[in-house]
């Protein structure tokens, strides 16, 4: 994208042959190499699981084979790619390569780089891919449900498209806004010129596509039943594609951890002089808390998902009754990762609204440490809390009042937030841009998606509810209602600093519009299904629930036109027109503002020195206090 | 109103004004809530457990409906009242914060939530809300019981009655007014059991013994429903029971003994929990 | 149009190739089921009139219906005199079916020994090899025929062990080592009802429900009503 603007200032790359230029570490050789990989895998999975593996019966099902061929694939896919350049040359005493970061023009987004603003670009393209095929598993799905019976969708591949689109939205948009904003923008936030650790911030990027690729492939091993909880013993039951499911949840796991700790890592250490804890944007501070989430909840998963594997594999029983396993060992292992990965979605969507309201609304952030305080408690709280998923399980029943209480609440510091938004709102001159809208839109979901969560959260009210469509309504309330929005925010928000370019405002206004009415006319009637007694992830139901189902489907439908129109726009707007976005669009007075666009390889000249608040933005008014700091917490 | 640029002097006294909308409001909205929706809330009365969900729910949507009407009035208000005069430039008013409103507004959500926990802590201990409690359960209701075992397994629910000499039944079938002491538990992987219309869910996990009471206070038909993800059929695991007068259940009970005297034999010795052969076969 | 532009749209074309390729193909995978057969008309044979449905239970299905997995337990079902791969069969509303099913493989015992009692046929029992009746023995049971919305639960016992002559993989034919089970029984409304085996028959498989057991045109399939 930059390669016009500043073609002068780039030495030409030499035109070596098409051949000599493929053989080089790019997307090319590290498909090839993955190719290769997977196929060494499965081979050595053949082998080793002939002769001494015999209690392996199931036939023609070999998920010791597919397991390593994803392991192989995986590493064949990284060497490819060049990720073992740098150690292997350092342990031959070698100087490292720093190619990554000099090559300039198209090819560095097909390939590693170690540009922070190149990787968020990638993510955004990346997860974005992904984004639309798990939708369009949510399409397929309601299909089905448009008739109470199963008539377009086979049971089993109803339960895999399930499976995958939860899976998929759980695990690739863990990074949905970390990933891209959070890589982009975290640096230029702070004063940084780059991430603490550039490799590994490349790294989480491709082996989140590589997992992504791997849980696509399900389809070609059979799919896998068990939606995104892939609960014992039904996991270890099923065929050959729940190999796909954990191999794409540990991968999601090492990623995301990965990115936690160099998110923090970055925010600890390469803050710009003056940068100061209490003068940090509060939209860092949510990545701060959720790389903390990150960090701490994603290893459990990882270890659930190696028992699972070896359970899968070696005949291991982890999780098998009457050899003495437990299947709950599993719900727990999972739900303490579980939890605190729905946060893991929503604060960085606290942190969108909470940065953009004050630019649009021209206003100070209204009580800057009481957000603070929400977002560090909501990452505290929701370490304490997994159990309420498990009320009716019959587990540790004695203890159901505490998990009630700590989920009731964790609903204290989100009302934090709430209470900025309202805040900042007050007296406010508020322009309605698209970004602004999103945050609204937000404010109205996420409300929603809390006040449900109070139902769900009373272990007496959750007996009615478990398992069926109103605690599936609920979340999609808080997830997509909260992150999706907020991930359309910072991009409508963001794109003039990412490309330079203009998104069309008509046609963002009609994408928000129309998603919004329509995501609340596909939820809003799902809480009533599940009150009705319609239970999750099923292809049949009472014949009397089919007019909602209908109206639910039709609008799931309008959900999808609505993205196409936001694809429509991205294809027409950074394609087609290409008409150069002002320098401050927004009139933001945030630091990632300052720099040109394109956004220099290193960001700053000098590292800016920081001497005052992140929102200073309105007239200051003696008789309110003006800027003094508030009492933390109050 | 909006058009125009607002000099402070001339200024309503927007906290007074907002206060009130939402005062009004909530005091309309929140009787009117409690008493047209709240008897209209899920599961109805099929049974104790039943009737008592009604009554929390009832409680809960009183308690949702002013903070809902804050939120939304508030937002609403703030879009026709704060916005930036077309074409103009104008910055707000610098406001960081307010200690007073941030200090109320902390300890009256702490107020909400935590006797809300409380409620539901307390409805809980009564008689276990028809949530399944483990196998052993700390809220135990007093009085006679009859036990009622499910036995859950890939893809159907039977049933078996200890006390009538551990007959096996395809249905359910339960006793108007008479507590019921269901032993929810699953020969393979994790099911759930959902009677929606008693109030009564318990998951169903091999190896375990899921205790959950129920008292149905009224003759019916209910839905029976697994509501965890157990596989290919798990939509299609549902059926319906019945509640019925005393006399009809003993009828009933007895009839079953005599159509399954056939498999009498085979059955296993009744148990809280059984672990079928074969874990794998083909080892 | 710069050149920026040019590669950036090219780009963009074909990634939009590529996720259509893969939209169509994943909707093409998500809607394809087993072929529906229909239940043949019987002629009035002594006053008995409705559909006959003839099935197959074989250890292995063999190469020649499942290249994927030749050796899944499977169903089959006769339609014209030819055995077929499928597990949805078509029978009329409220009207009686008779079944036969020509069961090849060995036994593998219940889970749950109560379904070892015949339920939901019009007489309330089966014929084995021309014997009729009531309950087997579960730990002989080889499959069951079940289809739980109707009440119809018919188990099928297993070819003994030490039978000889035994039948490896599908087609089985009337001269290797069976048992043959023939039922009747009443269709309901007009539906789509699923059916199942409750035996646990899929071997190496957790609970031996696995693979086989939650496949459509193995063990689990439909029972149209129409």
């Amino acid at each position: 994208m930059t390669a016009t603007a500043d073609a002068e200032l780039v030495p030409v790359p030499s035109r070596r042959p098409l051949w000599r230029r493929l053989l080089g570490f790019n997307l090319f050789s590290a498909v090839i190499l993955g190719v290769a990989g997977y196929y060494l895998g499965w081979w050595i999975g053949h082998q080793i699981n002939g002769p001494s593996f015999e209690f392996q019966a199931k036939t023609n099902e070999n998920d010791v084979a597919l397991m390593l061929g994803y392991f192989f694939g995986v590493v064949g896919f990284l060497i490819g790619l060049g990720f073992a350049n740098y150690p292997v040359s350092r342990l031959l005493g070698r100087p490292a390569s720093l190619r990554e970061k000099e090559d300039e023009g198209m090819g560095r987004y097909f390939g590693l780089c170690t540009d922070h603003k190149v990787v968020g670009i990638q993510y955004l393209v990346g997860i974005g891919v992904f984004f639309f095929i798990a939708g369009l598993n949510a399409m397929l799905i309601r299909v089905e449900l448009l008739k109470p019976t199963p008539t377009a969708i086979g049971p089993n591949q109803y339960l895999s498209l399930v499976g995958m689109h939860g899976t998929m939205m759980m695990g690739m948009m863990t990074s949905g806004i970390l990933g891209p904003f959070g890589n982009y923008f975290v640096p230029l936030m702070i004063g940084a010129r780059r991430m603490a650790f550039p490799r590994i911030e490349a790294l989480t990027f491709w082996l989140l596509m590589a997992a992504g690729f791997i849980l696509t492939s399900t389809i070609f091993f059979g799919g896998f039943p068990t939606g995104w909880t892939g609960y014992e013993p039904l996991n270890e039951q099923a065929v050959m594609g729940m190999d796909s499911y954990i191999c794409f949840f540990a991968l999601v796991g090492v990623s995301m951890a990965l990115l936690g700790l160099n998110m923090i890592a970055t925010i600890v250490a390469h803050r710009a002089p003056g940068m100061t804890w209490s003068r940090l944007p509060i939209f860092v501070w949510s990545v701060f808390a959720t790389s903390i989430l990150m960090v701490l909840a994603a290893p459990m998963l990882i270890g659930a998902l190696l028992m699972a594997a070896f359970d899968r594999t070696i005949n291991t029983a982890f999780f098998t009754v009457g050899v003495g396993g437990s299947p709950y060992l599993f719900e727990n292992l999972f739900w303490f990762f579980g939890h605190p990965e729905v946060y893991v979605l929503a604060l960085p969507g606290f942190g969108i609204v909470l940065e953009l309201l004050p630019v649009f609304t021209r206003k100070p952030l209204w009580g800057y440490r009481l957000a603070i305080a929400g977002m560090l408690g909501v990452t505290l709280l929701s370490f304490f809390v997994w159990q309420h998923h498990l009320f009716v399980s019959g587990i540790n029943a004695a203890l159901r009042p505490f998990y009630m209480l700590s989920t009731e609440i964790i609903s204290i510091p989100t009302g934090f937030i709430f209470l900025c938004v309202m805040g900042t709102l007050w007296k406010a001159r508020t322009r309605f841009t698209v970004p602004m809208l999103f945050c609204l839109g937000w404010t109205f979901n996420f409300l929603i998606g809390g006040l449900s969560g109070v139902f769900l959260s009373d272990t007496p009210l959750d007996t009615d509810t478990h398992g069926s469509f109103f605690v599936m309504a609920h979340f999609h309330y808080t997830i997509m209602g909260g992150l999706i929005f907020t991930f359309f925010a910072a991009i409508y928000y963001w794109v003039p600093k990412m490309f330079g370019l203009k998104l069309n405002e008509k046609l963002a206004k009609i994408h928000f519009w129309s998603l919004f009415i329509a995501f609340n006319s596909t939820f809003m009637p799902l809480f009533v299904l599940g009150m009705k007694g319609m239970p999750r992830r099923v292809s049949t139901y009472a014949p009397n629930l089919q007019g909602l189902n209908m109206w639910v489907s039709i609008s799931a439908f309008v959900i999808g036109l609505s993205m196409l129109v936001f694809l429509f726009n991205v294809i027409y707007s950074l394609i087609i027109v290409r008409k150069p976005a002002e320098a401050d669009p927004w009139h933001s007075k945030g630091l990632e503002w300052q720099t040109p666009t394109p956004v220099p390889v290193n960001n700053f000249e000098t590292i800016p020195v920081i001497d005052s608040d992140p929102y200073e933005y309105g007239i200051p008014i003696s008789h309110h206090g003006g800027a003094e700091p508030l009492p933390a917490g109050g | 109103m909006a058009s125009e640029p607002i000099h402070p002097g001339s200024e309503p006294n927007h906290a007074r004004r907002f206060g009130l909308i939402w005062v009004i409001s909530s005091l309309i909205a929140t009787p009117l809530v409690v008493l047209l929706i709240g008897p209209i809330m899920p599961p109805g009365h099929g049974s104790e457990q039943a009737s008592g969900h009604v009554t929390d729910n009832t409680v809960l949507i009183g308690a949702a409906t002013p903070v809902l009407l804050l939120v939304v009035l508030y937002l609403i208000y703030a879009i026709v009242n704060f916005r930036q005069p077309k074409g103009a430039a104008l910055e707000g008013p610098a406001i960081h914060g307010n200690a007073r409103i941030q200090t109320t507004w902390i300890v009256v959500t702490s107020i909400l939530v935590i006797s809300l926990a409380a409620y539901g802590t307390i409805r809980l201990l009564e008689d276990g809300a028809g949530a399944g409690a483990g196998p052993n359960p700390v809220a135990v209701p007093s009085g006679p019981k009859l036990p009622v075992q499910v036995i859950g397994q890939e893809w159907a629910f039977t049933y078996r009655y200890p006390t009538y000499g551990g007959v096996e039944t395809p249905h359910l079938v339960l006793p108007v007014n008479e507590m019921i002491e269901l032993h929810v538990t699953s020969l393979d992987v994790i099911h759930s059991f959902w009677a929606y219309q008693l109030g009564v869910k318990a998951d169903a996990n091999p190896n375990t013994d899921n205790v959950v009471f129920v008292r149905p206070t009224k003759k019916q038909t209910f839905e029976v429903r697994c509501a965890e993800l157990c596989g290919i059929w798990h939509g299609y695991m549902f059926d319906h029971g019945q509640v019925v007068s005393p006399t009809a259940f003993a009828l009933w009970i007895k009839e079953q003994q005599v159509r399954f005297a056939p498999v009498a034999k085979y059955l296993p010795k009744y148990a809280r929990k059984y672990i079928p052969e074969p874990i794998r076969r083909g080892e | 149009m710069s050149v920026v532009a040019k590669k950036l749209l090219g780009i963009g074309v074909g990634g939009v190739v590529v996720v259509v390729l893969i939209a169509l193909y994943i909707s093409q995978w998500a809607t394809s089921f087993p072929q529906t057969v229909a239940a043949m008309s019987t002629r009035k044979v002594a006053g008995l009139n409705g559909t006959q449905l003839t099935l197959q239970t074989v250890a292995a299905i063999g190469p020649k219906y499942s290249p994927s997995h030749p050796d899944w337990v499977s169903y089959l079902v006769l339609d014209h005199g030819k055995w077929v791969h499928s597990t949805i069969f078509k029978v009329p509303a409220h009207s009686l079916v008779h079944v036969t099913v020509l069961q090849y493989d060995g036994d593998s015992g219940l889970r749950n020994p109560f379904l070892s009692q015949v339920q939901g046929t019009t007489t309330g029992m089966e014929t084995i090899d021309g014997k009729a009746t009531k309950a087997i023995n579960p730990e002989e049971a080889s499959h069951t025929f079940a289809v739980p919305q109707l009440g119809l639960f018919i188990p099928l016992p297993g070819v003994p062990e030490e039978a000889k002559n035994q039948c490896e993989f599908a087609p089985c034919t009337l001269a290797e080592a069976h048992r043959t089970i023939t039922f009747t029984f009443r269709t309901g409304a007009k539906g789509r009802y699923r059916w199942q085996c409750f035996v646990p028959c899929a071997a190496g498989w957790i609970f031996g429900f696995g693979g086989p057991m939650q496949t459509l045109g193995y063990m689990d399939g439909f029972l149209d009503v129409v």
